[in-house]
């Protein structure tokens, strides 16, 4: 069942539901139904000692949303022992039940080096067990890795902020899923991501917080010096191109979304608009570039920031029009 | 993006896997495309990493210098922050920030210097000693 995707959740999902015979899902589908697009800046949160960002909806939400969209209820566990999370997990996979899990990638040990930090969302499937090794289906990996039961305790009970707990889910019944509710579905997921992007009462979120992380920037060479401010704008990127997942990445994940949305619904509008997330995407990965100069020390004078200001202004107005564009389509 | 724009940079992630990306082909299809890595993400990858070699080095000078215990430096090493460390010792973590004060930490049980030792991956007379070739 497994297959390399570009994002840890929306890969996992797929992966899922294809196993219980959702043949039509694919991550792209699987992404835009779970309305995982998003933006947020939590100035006071600190991740690796810099801001926190996010271009993505929270954690467990993407796969949550699917199931349920797709009428697919879900068996979703926390445990408070280590012992109890394991004997449940091998129950299920003697049952030849794969299992979805939330892991930290610090104690990952096939993840590279560089690659490990104290970042608790990371999912992965657990597909089987041979003795003490149990076959891990990792949606960045390109094939099957394998953890013993000691690592991959040590990764289902990290600590820190979103601790996994243990936290396992899979789809509990096989389903044919039909058109119609795909349909349905597709309509759902663009809905509540056109209310997260452009309705979400908090200044910090959404289009609005794209703006608001503009308007800050602009600010943090007096604020913070110039090699602060680099370290901050590396974040921006590290978060925007976490391994195989992206602030660009996901932009274009949304665009193929619409795309294969059309084959649903034959309206040409969602085909503009997909044009306008590619364009997001690629907005984004030049904003990236941009930074890379101000953090590599090339450019640092204040109209740099200002320049760096004005790329996520850019992303916020083709976002802003796509999200409108896309909330005026009728879908039926 | 296109096929053709997808950026071939060597990266970190050469000897473990490439990532997936959703490219667009020329008949203005989406389709998916392998990339070894992007350089511009390489380098906010190698920043990060520098900033925590910094905090790292002063962190080990201010045990040295006397303000802070060798929990300071450990923590660092492992690139935990009070917080995460509270929550895998299991200590509070104003407890944790109490004994990062070095005359606080010479009065630790050994017990709780055995918590942090095991956590911080670390033997408890390195830990004790500031002795770093541990890592």
């Amino acid at each position: 069942m497994h297959r390399q995707t570009a994002h840890c959740e929306s890969g996992v999902t797929t992966n899922l539901l294809r196993n219980v015979g959702v043949d039509k899902i694919t991550e792209p589908l699987a992404f835009g139904i779970g309305s995982g697009l998003f933006f947020i800046y939590i100035p006071l949160l600190k991740i690796n000692n810099g801001p926190a960002f996010s271009y993505r909806t929270m954690p467990g939400m993407i796969f949550k949303r699917t199931c349920n969209s797709l009428d697919i209820p879900v068996v979703r566990k926390k445990f408070n022992s280590v012992q109890k999370a394991k004997q449940y997990l091998d129950e299920c996979l003697q049952s030849n039940q794969p299992v979805g899990c939330q892991v930290g990638v610090y104690y990952l040990t096939y993840f590279p080096k560089e690659y490990r930090f104290h970042f608790n969302a990371h999912n992965l499937v657990v597909v089987g067990q041979e003795d003490d090794n149990y076959l891990i289906s990792d949606p960045i990996m390109e094939g099957v890795t394998s953890l013993t039961s000691y690592e991959l305790q040590r990764v289902r009970f990290a600590k820190g902020a979103l601790a996994p707990r243990g936290q396992m889910y899979y789809p509990k019944i096989k389903a044919t899923v039909t058109d119609d509710v795909m349909r349905k579905a597709i309509i759902r997921g663009i809905n509540r991501n056109v209310r997260d992007m452009l309705r979400v009462p908090v200044p910090i979120a959404g289009i609005n917080g794209i703006r608001y992380t503009a308007k800050k920037i602009i600010k943090w060479r007096d604020k913070l010096g110039v090699r602060k401010a680099g370290v901050y704008l590396a974040q921006l990127v590290r978060m925007q191109e976490e391994i195989g997942t992206g602030g660009g990445g996901f932009r274009f994940i949304y665009a193929a979304f619409l795309q294969q949305a059309h084959a649903y619904f034959p309206s040409d509008e969602l085909l503009k608009v997909s044009e306008q997330f590619t364009k997001a995407g690629d907005q984004w990965r030049s904003a990236a570039v941009q930074a890379a100069g101000i953090f590599k020390g090339r450019i640092t004078s204040q109209s740099d920031f200002n320049d760096m200001g004005d790329y996520l202004f850019a992303v916020a107005e083709t976002e802003y029009k796509a999200f409108t564009a896309l909330s005026k389509i009728k879908l039926k | 993006m296109k096929v053709n724009e997808l950026p071939q940079d060597p990266s970190v992630l050469d000897k473990f896997t490439r990532d997936v990306v959703y490219v667009v082909d020329d008949s203005g299809n989406y389709t998916t495309g392998f990339s070894r890595g992007w350089e511009v993400k390489a380098t906010a990858l190698n920043l990060a990493w520098e900033d925590i070699e910094k905090r790292i080095a002063e962190a080990k000078q201010k045990v040295l210098d006397g303000e802070a215990s060798p929990i300071l430096f450990f923590m660092e090493l492992r690139l935990m922050d009070p917080p995460i460390l509270a929550s895998y010792t299991g200590f509070w973590k104003w407890q944790v920030q109490r004994h990062l004060n070095p005359k606080v930490f010479r009065k630790l049980s050994d017990n709780k210097i055995r918590r942090y030792a095991e956590v911080l991956e670390v033997s408890i007379d390195d830990l004790k000693n500031l002795k770093t070739n541990a890592g």
